[in-house]
């Protein structure tokens, strides 16, 4: 097991350079100067050429990659061309407000899904089976904007239950000690606040839950249908089982393997994917860091951010691998 | 829960995972439950504010698009980072409450020489900044030496306003002196007109020179002023909090005690934030939300006084657009008064010069060519392209207040363009790109669009249009000796009458050659909750709050 985690961390080596690479190269095909994105509409010409030197932007492309992955090995992930801090400095209170909410997200897609599709498999073909499915189908083709600003007006305007936007309260601001907020409550015990930061997890949460969500449902029904109708869920039914036990003892253990790839796939997607969440809800997240990177042309921030999350998601996936072994012992590593 | 012999006790221990946490849920359910929504006392949707939960503290939520880049205004250009600096910083002398004239500052008074050359100014007595430290002469001094001795890569807007840095040729001023405890004497190498705008816009807002060096780079996220509120607190992305400064030196400002600036990113989304009072001032409001706003009670709609221009670019380096003839004709061709009506909701007026009314120097003789697609398709006769022509018309990808929708828009001049057998093809790039491939002279015709910095005509008719700034600002490559000749005459001209007439020549000769079709000078709107008051939106974009109150 460990020969095999040691082999799958190594492998990531050439992956996550090859991503560099390919980042590397893209956002320089795109036209745009940083340094007159910096500079503004009133900048001069000879004061964009002196901050393209300061920026070692006049350098070629390979001198300029090469420098990039020496800071990367010493664990400089470069500095913001826009705010000319380190990247490592300022990206942690980012990634620690999306992994939040996609945990959050990731939670709640799980529980309603997998539920969803057990459910609809044990009762195929009946009013809850087509229901969830049309729901299912709905939450998969959603546009999240849309879905949103819906909520937003449902929830927080019409029936004033949750508040429309942002991580916490502004008026009774909470301290920030791990940049995870429902930790930082925890520990704190201010159980009030932790109260405001749930409510204000709920609806960016099931927004970005939604397509997982629907996605996973699908999965797992499907998965349990072939299950089901297999021989050792039909000799466990004939023994008298009764049928909950049999669906969720017997026919799920075998049915959840494909569901944790999707689960894991759907993990990293949400990641990067949260920017129109993070839009809508105002969430200060990592989405939003790299999106407005793009616009700023702020390379390191776009490459570095990049490579984050990149990076997450293969970690992820290794995690969900391993997974399979625990869940299904006949899977073995070696 | 299920637990088995062999490996699904992860899958169990999963579950309890799951459990525990639909358990906080529930628990964080009810307890939203016994206190009965204390949030911010949303209420009854807008109806907010002071009497919030158990203080009595007044704290104003101003939304926005977005966060500041750095609260250092001297290294910055964007207007979220002087929306916040603004209450932080005062400058030597202000701008009106909503215009920009010259209004007294940290300098009570000030007096030019009769050469323009040299300016005194008589600093406020008993002002300290947010660090204790005294403000004087002294203070004035070391800012100007830290800017000055800067470059164009650290203090942008100082290089562009005051034409350069240190022993620049360009570089305007020739000294700052200390000649007193609290008299400043600043000694100009020639005239400059707008001198004291300038030194009214935020980036130039005073700062603590013991701050300075104590603080080094990071001044940018601890800011030390004289302003009306300090600086508390940075979340990224997310929020500003400024608090109440108690020995400001405006007798009984500012009103507040504190104000957070909020970033929330989409429009929809921020005026869904001020509907459940959430926040209490929400700027960047779609004309299209306007009569929403204007029909409900708790809301009140604020139109910021119009400081920009939207245009449509004819790049006069480009056929057919190298004839004056043929940029006179895409005038006449599109009907502006349409274009106002639908996309701006009738907030915004139509343009006929490249700078608006508001700004002292405009020419309201002139007259704007009318909506006459007969007459463009008589000029385009005259220029030899009776049969139209084909052109590509470049749509902005972003919203601006002076351009609502660059894609709409584009579809409506496409058609009035299309009446005169003009063909036009709409195209876009992402923003960046976009600035980058106009102000290369890659586009045909382009939207595009100014916001004024100092309320000068200078920074919108030189800016723009001059030939100094080809490859810069003046994205049509518009070159006219005549009008250079005037311009640069109006930089140096300190009576101002002279200067208006001068400004009011370099109009006409722009109105005849057509570079741009000037489209709308437009109303940005905000919103606020109905218990806001003395709220003065700047037509500049920042706005300071030391007035507001609620109530």
């Amino acid at each position: 097991m460990l020969h095999y985690i040691g082999k799958r961390l190594l492998q990531l080596i050439p992956v996550l350079l090859g991503m560099t690479f390919i980042v590397f190269m893209i956002i320089r095909a795109i036209p745009g100067d940083p340094a007159q994105v910096i500079l503004g509409q009133q900048a001069s010409e000879e004061a964009i050429k002196a901050l393209r030197t300061t920026l070692g932007l006049d350098n070629p492309w390979y001198i300029q990659y090469f420098d990039y992955l020496k800071g990367l090995v010493t664990g400089d992930l470069g500095q913001s061309l826009r705010t000319r801090t380190p990247v490592v400095d300022e990206v942690w209170p980012y990634l620690a407000a999306t992994i939040e909410l996609s945990v959050f997200a990731v939670i709640i897609a799980i529980i309603v899904g997998i539920n969803a599709g057990i459910i609809s498999a044990w009762f195929q073909n009946s009013w809850f089976d087509y229901l969830a499915m049309v729901i299912a189908l709905i939450g998969v083709s959603m546009p999240i904007f849309w879905l949103g600003l819906l909520n937003q007006w449902i929830f927080a305007i019409e029936f004033d239950l949750l508040p429309t936007s942002g991580r916490m309260n502004v008026r009774d601001p909470i301290d920030s000690i791990t940049g995870f907020y429902i930790i930082d409550t925890l520990i704190t015990g201010q159980f009030d606040q932790l109260a405001t930061v749930m409510r204000h997890l709920i609806l960016p949460g099931t927004a970005l839950a939604t397509i997982p969500m629907a996605i996973i449902a699908r999965m797992t029904r499907s998965s349990m249908l072939e299950v089901m109708r297999s021989d050792y869920v039909r000799t466990a039914r004939s023994k008298g089982l009764k049928m909950f036990w049999v669906v969720y003892k017997h026919a799920l253990k075998n049915a959840i393997i494909p569901v944790l790839t999707i689960i894991g796939l759907q993990m990293g997607l949400l990641l990067g994917g949260a920017i129109l969440t993070e839009t809508i809800f105002a969430w200060p997240g990592i989405g939003r860091y790299i999106y407005e990177a793009i616009s700023f042309r702020d390379y390191p921030v776009i490459q570095s951010g990049i490579l984050i999350v990149a990076f997450i998601f293969v970690m992820i996936n290794l995690f969900v691998d391993l997974l399979y072994s625990l869940v299904d012992p006949r899977i073995k590593y070696d | 829960m299920i637990i088995n012999k062999n490996g699904g006790v992860n899958l169990g221990k999963k579950k309890i995972m799951s459990l525990a946490f639909l358990m906080l849920l529930l628990i964080s359910t009810v307890l939203y439950g016994c206190n009965g929504g204390d949030e911010g006392s949303e209420g009854d949707g807008g109806e907010t504010g002071d009497e919030g939960e158990s203080t009595e503290e007044k704290i104003l939520i101003f939304g926005r698009g977005g966060d500041s880049v750095s609260l250092d205004p001297i290294t910055v250009t964007d207007g979220e980072s002087f929306k916040v600096t603004k209450n932080i910083f005062d400058t030597l002398v202000n701008f009106g409450a909503q215009d920009t004239e010259i209004e007294p500052g940290l300098a009570s008074e000030y007096s030019a020489s009769e050469d323009g050359l040299t300016y005194t100014f008589q600093l406020e007595e008993g002002v300290t900044f947010h660090d204790g430290t005294d403000f004087n002469a002294e203070a004035v001094v070391a800012n100007f030496d830290r800017w000055a001795g800067g470059d164009a890569d650290q203090f942008p807007y100082y290089g562009s306003m005051f034409g350069g840095f240190g022993d620049d040729e360009g570089h305007v001023l020739e000294s700052v002196e200390a000649t007193g405890d609290y008299e400043v004497t600043m000694t100009l190498k020639r005239p400059m007109a707008p001198f004291l705008k300038n030194l009214a816009m935020s980036p130039f807002g005073i700062a603590s020179p013991t701050a300075i060096e104590e603080q080094g780079d990071a001044f940018g996220d601890n800011p030390v002023g004289t302003g009306p509120f300090k600086f508390v607190e940075w979340n990224r992305n997310d929020t500003v909090r400024i608090e109440k400064f108690e020995d400001y030196w405006v007798e009984g400002e500012p009103k507040l005690d504190e104000v957070v600036f909020r970033a929330i990113p989409d429009n929809s989304g921020r005026l869904n934030a001020l509907l459940a009072g959430e926040i209490d001032l929400a700027d960047g409001i779609n004309p299209s939300d306007a009569e929403t706003i204007k029909s409900n009670e708790d809301l009140q709609l604020y139109e910021r006084p119009s400081m920009n221009v939207g245009y449509l670019g004819l790049t006069t380096t480009r056929e057919p657009f190298d004839d004056p003839k043929v940029r006179q004709a895409m005038n006449h061709a599109i009907d502006r008064q349409a274009l106002v009506d639908a996309f701006f909701e009738g907030y915004g007026e139509v343009a006929k010069n490249p700078l608006p009314p508001v700004i002292s120097g405009y020419n309201d003789a002139i007259e704007g060519y009318d909506y006459d697609p007969e007459k463009a398709k008589a000029l385009l006769e005259e220029a030899g392209l009776g049969d139209g022509f084909e052109m590509e018309l470049w749509a902005m990808p972003v919203p601006r207040p002076y351009m609502p929708d660059g894609q709409k828009i584009a579809e409506a001049i496409q058609s009035d363009l299309a009446e005169v057998g003009i063909t036009a093809e709409i195209v876009s790039y992402e923003w960046a790109t976009y600035l980058e491939k106009a102000a290369a002279g890659e586009a045909d015709a382009f939207l595009l669009g100014w916001t004024g910095d100092n309320g000068d005509a200078d920074n919108f008719l030189y800016v723009l249009l001059d030939q100094d700034n080809i490859g810069s600002n003046n994205y049509t490559y518009y070159e006219n000796q005549e009008l250079h000749d005037i311009l640069i005459e109006a930089q140096t001209e300190v009576d101002e009458e002279v200067r208006n007439e001068l400004y009011a020549e370099a109009q006409e000769i722009i109105h005849k050659d057509a570079p741009w079709v000037p489209l709308a000078h437009s109303t940005p709107l905000l919103a606020g909750g109905s218990n806001v008051v003395n709220f003065q939106p700047h037509p500049t974009g920042s706005d300071k709050l030391a007035e507001v109150d609620l109530e």
